[in-house]
């Protein structure tokens, strides 16, 4: 037992750190977030070719490093505390996950490679109207028409939707009254029969976008999975996605103490610093608290993924809903410490307690994972 | 990074386990279980003889170093100790304050003659130990105590008042935090004396506490007298000796107290199930929470123990008391909750109560014995945040 980064894992963090302070500034952060793509595409390559970070999961067979849970953790700490536009966690988190989980060897041997090179980015596209996370939520519907599949159907709240290459979409069998017989596709972006349409979100780091599939065709071999495995795939895939959301939610909670320290040691009133109040040094303690908390919780349950081990679900459900708690409260004592400063457009910290706010409901809120953990208690 | 245990530890595991199978039974069985928060002073000559038991097992003290007659073990090991200790229901350690602090500070600062005198007699469960540090008006600010000692013909004299003395009665011996040169002030002028507590100079009166028991005394000195070896470190230099005597206490057990809680937390959800509680939506919710935040003080725990393996506190552990305390307290509360209109009904006339509600009660005070939460705030807050430190009051105005 040794929970704590190895030396190589620590390089790694630092690396990712000094490389993101420098291109995800607050600058960056701004220009990237208001253009049309929503991510800087050149900084996208430079992730993948100078750092290899869109193959940190993909197996050197197939073009990528080969890391684990932990090292991808590591990673999306940084990404988060640096506030980065980009679509890595749904190609990385989601859409190499679901390929490794239940991709046959061709559609491994031909989108893995891309992904790790930075070519080729992925989404999934599960929930729709509802906003439903359970399969109810799920109404699009696939036909089958010879050798062909047929898709209709309305999908909303698909991360990085627009500026995706590939899509991996959850569908039903049209006419069936199980629930759960969902199965997905991989479908490419540039099918005429998917129009997408991109939201205004409240937060303008994570783009979001609504896909409408109208006699959406596909050949067998896009079938990801067996058909009718679509709702067991979704679950792990799913709950990766929580675990993905969880690591970058601890970086986000970590730049606000940060930020925080920082300005309630410049800030004077009274002749004195701010932070000499033990009002204000009791919320920063307070903030740390949950900041070292969730980082544990994280680390947790990505050496689960790496150790295969049944507590999984029960650790990442801890994680997503302690991470989500606690990144949402240290952005909101990060906006009252700062005073009027921390509610303008200039400072940094409406954009972390938006991505706070947007990161606490994706891949299920707090609520939800209290929820699962009520569960497994057996409630 | 990596969870699992090595397979010598997973072999130690299996050896303290079946230790402690093999030797919890017979005469040893009443005591399993016994002797926790709110029951520490119950079958205290059962839980002597254990302790004595243990210590010629070699099971006592396993973290000293092996001259001492300890068995050098590693962090992973001690926790691995304790937490199967915890799984066996071994019952609460009448020396764990030798064991953890007066003997790992002889170990640190005391002359050899010292350890020659004391060690063993800890080790073996042959002499028990309490702590003099807190005084009436020297709680959290540990450094105004003003119990004194004066040298007369090469004996201690010391005069005052010592207060929230666990397990006083119980002990052979106290390591008293008083004042050695007059008129000093602060951190100045301390010594950390050892004086045995069977004297006609020492008064024990305990103090009846919330659950309407006595866990806690006030010890009085008058006159009381110690051998002028027993002071440990310089004379004069106590605030370093008592200051590094709260660094020993390095986390190892915080996962038998894990376990604990964990037990604990199991008898409230199985009553909630029972009574229904667990259907109403907002202690369901309470229950899932109250549950996350305890699998959190494990990987919080597992995180500072793998990161003070140099021996000395990482930022982490400086949250762990404020952090359990709190979560303890809460599930005080929460099994109140449950319980709905039975939280209010003890066990007998005429004011015996229930496990849980001396739980409830009792665990008012994990928020501040030890550092109340306000004074943890402003330890994480300076050390480890670098905001400014409070300023000292004049109290001479």
């Amino acid at each position: 037992m040794e929970f704590s980064l190895t030396e190589e894992q620590e390089i790694l963090r630092d690396t990712a750190n000094s490389f993101l302070e420098d291109f995800s500034n607050s600058q960056s952060i701004r220009k990237a977030m208001e253009s049309d793509l929503r991510f800087d595409p050149v900084l996208w390559k430079r992730m993948a070719s100078e750092m290899g970070w869109t193959g940190i999961l993909v197996p050197e067979n197939y073009g990528g490093i080969g890391l684990s849970w932990v090292e991808l953790v590591t990673l999306m700490e940084q990404m988060g505390k640096n506030l980065l536009c980009s679509p890595f966690h749904p190609t990385v988190c989601l859409g190499i996950s679901s390929l490794l989980e239940a991709g046959n060897e061709e559609q491994k041997s031909t989108f893995l490679p891309l992904i790790a090179s930075g070519e080729l980015i992925v989404t999934l596209a599960c929930l729709e109207r509802s906003g439903s996370w359970l399969p109810e939520g799920i109404e699009t519907t696939f036909e089958k028409k010879g050798s062909e599949y047929c898709l209709n159907g309305i999908k909303r709240f698909v991360p990085y939707g627009h500026s995706s290459d590939l899509i991996i979409v959850a569908a039903r069998k049209k006419d069936n009254s199980n629930s759960k017989d969902l199965s997905l596709f991989l479908v490419g972006s540039d099918n005429s029969n998917i129009s997408i349409n991109q939201l205004a979100t409240m937060d303008q780091t994570r783009p979001q976008s609504e896909l409408k599939l109208s006699n959406l065709k596909l050949s067998k071999s896009k079938l990801l999975g067996k058909e009718g495995d679509g709702w067991e795939i979704l679950n792990k895939v799913r709950s990766l996605g929580a675990l993905g959301i969880a690591a970058d939610q601890v970086g986000g909670a970590q730049k606000c103490l940060d930020m925080t320290c920082k300005y309630v040691l410049e800030r004077e009133q009274f002749g004195r610093k701010i932070g000499s109040f033990q009002s204000i040094k009791h919320r920063l303690a307070d903030m740390m608290v949950l900041v070292e908390s969730a980082r544990s919780s994280a680390y947790y349950a990505a050496c689960l993924v790496k150790e295969g081990n049944d507590e999984l679900d029960e650790a990442i459900s801890i994680a997503k809903s302690y991470c989500s708690e606690a990144y949402f409260k240290c952005a909101s004592d990060s906006i009252q410490l700062h005073g009027g400063v921390g509610f303008t457009w200039e400072y940094d910290v409406h954009l972390y307690f938006k991505r706070a706010k947007s990161s606490e409901i994706a891949f299920g809120s707090p609520q939800l994972h209290k929820d699962k953990i009520a569960n497994f208690l057996g409630i | 990074m990596h969870l699992e245990f090595s397979k010598k530890e997973e072999l130690f595991r299996e050896e303290v386990s079946s230790w402690l199978s093999k030797n919890l039974t017979g005469k040893f069985k009443p005591v399993v279980g016994r002797g926790g928060s709110g029951d520490q002073t119950e079958l205290l000559e059962e839980r002597v003889e254990w302790e004595k038991h243990m210590g010629k097992s070699g099971w006592t003290c396993i973290g000293w170093p092996k001259k001492f007659g300890g068995r050098n073990a590693s962090i992973n090991e001690q926790v691995i100790f304790y937490e199967e200790y915890t799984k066996a229901g071994g019952p609460g350690r009448i020396g764990h304050i030798g064991e953890t602090l007066a003997g790992p500070t002889i170990i640190s600062f005391g002359s050899k003659e010292q350890q020659k005198r004391f060690l063993p007699k800890i080790r073996l469960g042959e002499e028990y130990w309490c702590q003099g540090y807190s005084e009436p008006s020297a709680g959290s600010d540990l450094s105004a105590v003003k119990t004194k000692a004066e040298l007369v013909k090469g004996k201690w004299k010391i005069n005052g008042q010592k207060i929230w003395t666990s397990l006083a009665k119980e002990s052979d011996w106290i390591f008293v935090l008083c004042r050695t040169t007059k008129k000093s002030s602060g951190r100045e002028g301390l010594s950390y004396i050892l004086v045995p507590m069977s004297q006609p100079g020492i008064t024990i009166q305990p103090i009846k506490q919330i659950t309407g028991q006595s866990e806690f005394n006030e010890v009085f000195f008058d006159n009381a007298e110690t051998q002028e070896e027993n002071v440990v470190g310089e004379v004069g230099e106590g605030w370093k000796v008592a200051m590094g005597t709260l660094g020993f206490e390095r986390g190892a057990s915080t996962l038998g107290q894990q376990m604990a809680f964990e037990q604990e937390f199991n008898t409230v959800l199985k009553i909630a199930k029972e009574n229904g509680s667990s259907e109403i939506p907002s202690i369901k919710n309470q229950l899932s929470e109250a549950w996350i935040g305890l699998r959190i003080m494990r990987f919080n725990a597992l995180r500072m123990l793998s990161n003070s393996r140099d021996g000395l506190l990482s930022k982490e552990a400086m949250l762990s008391k404020l952090y359990w305390a709190t979560w303890h307290r809460n599930l005080g509360k929460l099994a109140m909750d449950v319980l709905g209109m039975e939280s209010e009904i003890g066990d007998k006339l005429p004011y015996d109560l229930t496990f849980l509600q001396k739980m409830f009660l009792f665990t008012r005070s994990d928020t501040i014995y030890a550092g109340t939460n306000q004074i943890q705030r402003n330890i994480i807050s300076e050390r480890a945040l670098g905001m400014p430190k409070e300023p000292r009051g004049d109290n001479k105005k």
